[in-house]
């Protein structure tokens, strides 16, 4: 089945000042966008835009050729998004943090998953410390463990290198990569040089 | 219909046509005002009971009802914003925010005024007062929501929200004070509420509504029409429009 | 490779945030009892600041438990939505394939009981420190329970609205407080009303009609609030 989130003449217009005009962009499966531009070129803006957060702007998006606002939810089932700030809860531990975005989704949940997903990123040992005491990288990785653990077709991250040490990194890069290959698709930012094996698409803004 | 909303939703399209209009309605209103004015002051006939103090009505009663109309006109334009999304009814929503509040204050006033010979007193907790004391706080809270976001866009669309709210809310509260006043056995006298006055003194009184009524029209489009130049300031048209003005 | 919208998650996602807001509110129990602290203190300040005498206490026992409680509840309304915008969940919560207005009313829910319930219970302590007459006390408890449940409903539209801006707790208060007053007036009506020997039906009633009316509209507002708070 093909995926693909298509945006055609986006715009985006804040406070009488036009942030990006005229953008057409693809996302295909089996491919990784990055957005590039300066700082203030409103890379945050649109990755918001195209995961469905922001309600106004000019332009149409289409999720597998239908449009957005008609397919909502089927979109936001696949969708993977993490932002600048984590949205991991300092009051409560990783293996809880993970729970409460497995039921947002309508899942029961499943401990050993949580757990295995924990794992995978180096925290495991840590899944019952409050996140609060854990480090900022370490709090990154309780949420880059929500892509082992959730299986979205597309993953929409904002600088989600931030903050990681060179293995994370690298741990990150592959599993990018992995994804990619098994069909999903990324859009990501990033001030980083991504070495991911499959050409990655850059698109410039600003 | 659609078509009408969209003309009008162009900022471009009311700046132009508000320019007509503007003038009749200034008109209007003035001649309405001063009409009811001295009518009401010289001509209307004196209330047996409290003399010529009455006469505040004429102030009171037109700015109470404007007060409230205004609140409820906010809203809606608030409602056509998030709705369809038309830049120009946040911009009149925003306009008409500080005149409410301005007419809910003279309406306080002057019933403070009108206190000091009915009841001996500049305030008194009548369920009227009350209420209009919290209307003022709502166009309050709407001017003060609007103006603490960073972000112009995001302002709009915060008091739009709150001003739906508070519309909503404002009947409910109307009628609790009610409540809570007759709970409280009321003075015997409350403003305004009278059986029935007579021709003479009612005729100048809906003079005067009509006049504030107009005259509210005339300010918001003229105010509405500054908030358009200042927002679309780097738009071509206004751009031109500042060309010929040279 | 694609997902399909999962059905009937939304009681599993509603359950959730209850028991994860519920959890939070228990691990920081010293915050928890900020407002009944408050409210007692409060209490306190007006046999201090007006008179002893148990005459003068009974007859304004009523406003002033109903009102204070109402300013404890107020007071712990701003921190409702923050800590989920500053560490990043309220943008995740937007993007849940469940309705976003369910999931506020969760949180809503698991504010009130952790503070407009407590608040109830505690409220006939404090009427017998100020003389409260007797007959009135379950009354009290009663209308606090339900008015208070309107209070977060209807604070949490101000809560949603102002989570964006910093130090927004003033203007909170002014946006809400206006909203609190038809539940304040029946809130101490019910209680005047117990006093008195009158029916109390007919305020409770109110009350109920009045949280009816906010359950059913406030999670919209809530929702709609919440959405222009994080693009601000």
């Amino acid at each position: 089945m093909s995926l693909g989130l298509q945006a055609r003449q986006l715009a985006c217009e804040r406070d009488g000042r036009w942030l990006f005009e005229g953008l057409d962009l693809d996302v295909r499966c089996g491919e990784i966008v990055r957005i590039e531009g300066p700082n203030g070129s409103g890379k945050t803006t649109l990755l918001k835009l195209l995961a469905g957060q922001l309600g106004d702007y000019h332009g149409e998006l289409y999720w597998n050729g239908e449009r957005f606002h008609k397919v909502r939810e089927h979109f936001l089932a696949n969708l993977l998004y993490l932002g600048h700030s984590p949205g991991v809860k300092a009051g409560l531990t990783p293996l809880e943090n993970l729970a409460w975005y497995q039921a947002l989704n309508g899942d029961k949940g499943d401990e050993e998953q949580c757990l295995n997903a924990l794992f995978h990123v180096g925290l495991g040992g840590f899944e019952d410390v409050l996140a609060g005491q854990l480090s900022a990288g370490q709090q990154r990785r309780v949420a880059l463990a929500r892509l082992t653990l959730t299986r979205r077709a597309l993953w929409v991250l904002d600088e989600p290198f931030t903050a990681i040490d060179r293995q994370g990194v690298v741990a990150l890069e592959k599993q990018l990569a992995a994804h990619v290959q098994a069909g999903g698709s990324v859009l990501v930012t990033t001030h980083h040089a991504l070495a991911v094996s499959p050409a990655v698409r850059c698109v410039q803004l600003g | 219909m659609w078509t009408f909303i969209h003309k009008w939703g162009s900022p471009k399209w009311f700046y132009v046509m508000s320019a007509k209009l503007q003038p009749l309605f200034w008109m209007v209103s003035l001649l309405l005002i001063v009409t009811g004015t001295v009518w009401g002051l010289a001509f209307a006939p004196a209330d047996y009971q409290q003399g010529d103090s009455f006469r505040i009505i004429y102030v009171h009663v037109p700015a109470a009802f404007l007060a409230q109309s205004i609140f409820v006109s906010m809203a809606l334009a608030s409602l056509v914003f998030v709705v369809w999304k038309i830049k120009v009814a946040d911009m009149a929503a925003k306009v008409m925010a500080p005149l409410g509040a301005v007419m809910t204050f003279v309406a306080l006033f002057s019933g403070a005024v009108w206190g000091v010979p009915t009841w001996g007193t500049w305030w008194m907790w009548d369920a009227r007062l009350t209420s209009m004391l919290i209307l003022l706080f709502l166009f309050l809270g709407v001017i003060a929501l609007r103006g603490a976001f960073a972000s112009r866009d995001s302002g709009s669309k915060a008091a739009s929200v709150l001003a739906m709210v508070g519309v909503i809310n404002i009947p409910i509260i109307k009628y609790s004070v009610d409540w809570w006043f007759t709970l409280h056995q009321p003075a015997t006298f409350t403003l305004t509420s009278r059986p029935a006055m007579p021709t003479e003194m009612w005729l100048p009184l809906l003079v005067m509504v009509l006049g504030f009524y107009c005259f509210f029209i005339a300010l918001t489009l003229m105010r509405t029409r500054n908030e358009i130049l200042r927002r679309e300031i780097n738009k071509r048209w206004v751009m031109d429009l500042f060309q010929e003005a040279r | 490779m694609l997902n399909t919208p999962a059905q009937g998650g939304l009681w599993i996602a509603f359950k959730a945030t209850l028991k994860r807001d519920a959890t939070l509110m228990f691990r920081r129990r010293g915050e928890l009892l900020n407002p009944l602290v408050f409210f007692a203190l409060v209490v306190t300040l007006f046999p201090i600041g007006i008179s002893p005498d148990p005459v003068v206490l009974s007859l304004i026992a009523p406003g002033l438990l109903w009102v204070t409680a109402l300013l404890a509840a107020l007071l712990s309304l701003d921190s409702l939505f923050r800590t989920d915008y500053d560490d990043g969940s309220l943008e995740q919560l937007l993007l849940t394939p469940q309705p976003l207005a369910a999931l506020g009313l969760a949180k809503v829910v698991a504010h009130w009981l952790f503070t407009g319930l407590p608040l109830a219970i505690v409220a006939p302590l404090l009427g017998v420190m100020l003389a409260l007459p007797a007959g009135s006390y379950m009354v009290l408890s009663l209308s606090l329970a339900i008015g208070s449940a309107s209070l977060s409903l209807i604070g949490a539209i101000g809560a949603a609205l102002t989570v964006g801006i910093a130090r927004g707790g003033v203007l909170l208060s002014l946006l809400i407080l206006p909203l609190y007053i038809p539940v304040l007036i029946f809130g101490v009506g019910a209680v005047q009303a117990a006093i008195n020997g009158d029916g109390i039906a007919a305020h409770l009633a109110m009350l109920g009609a009045l949280f009816a009316a906010s359950l059913l509209l406030a999670p919209w507002a809530i929702a709609a609030s919440l959405r222009i708070s994080i693009n601000g």
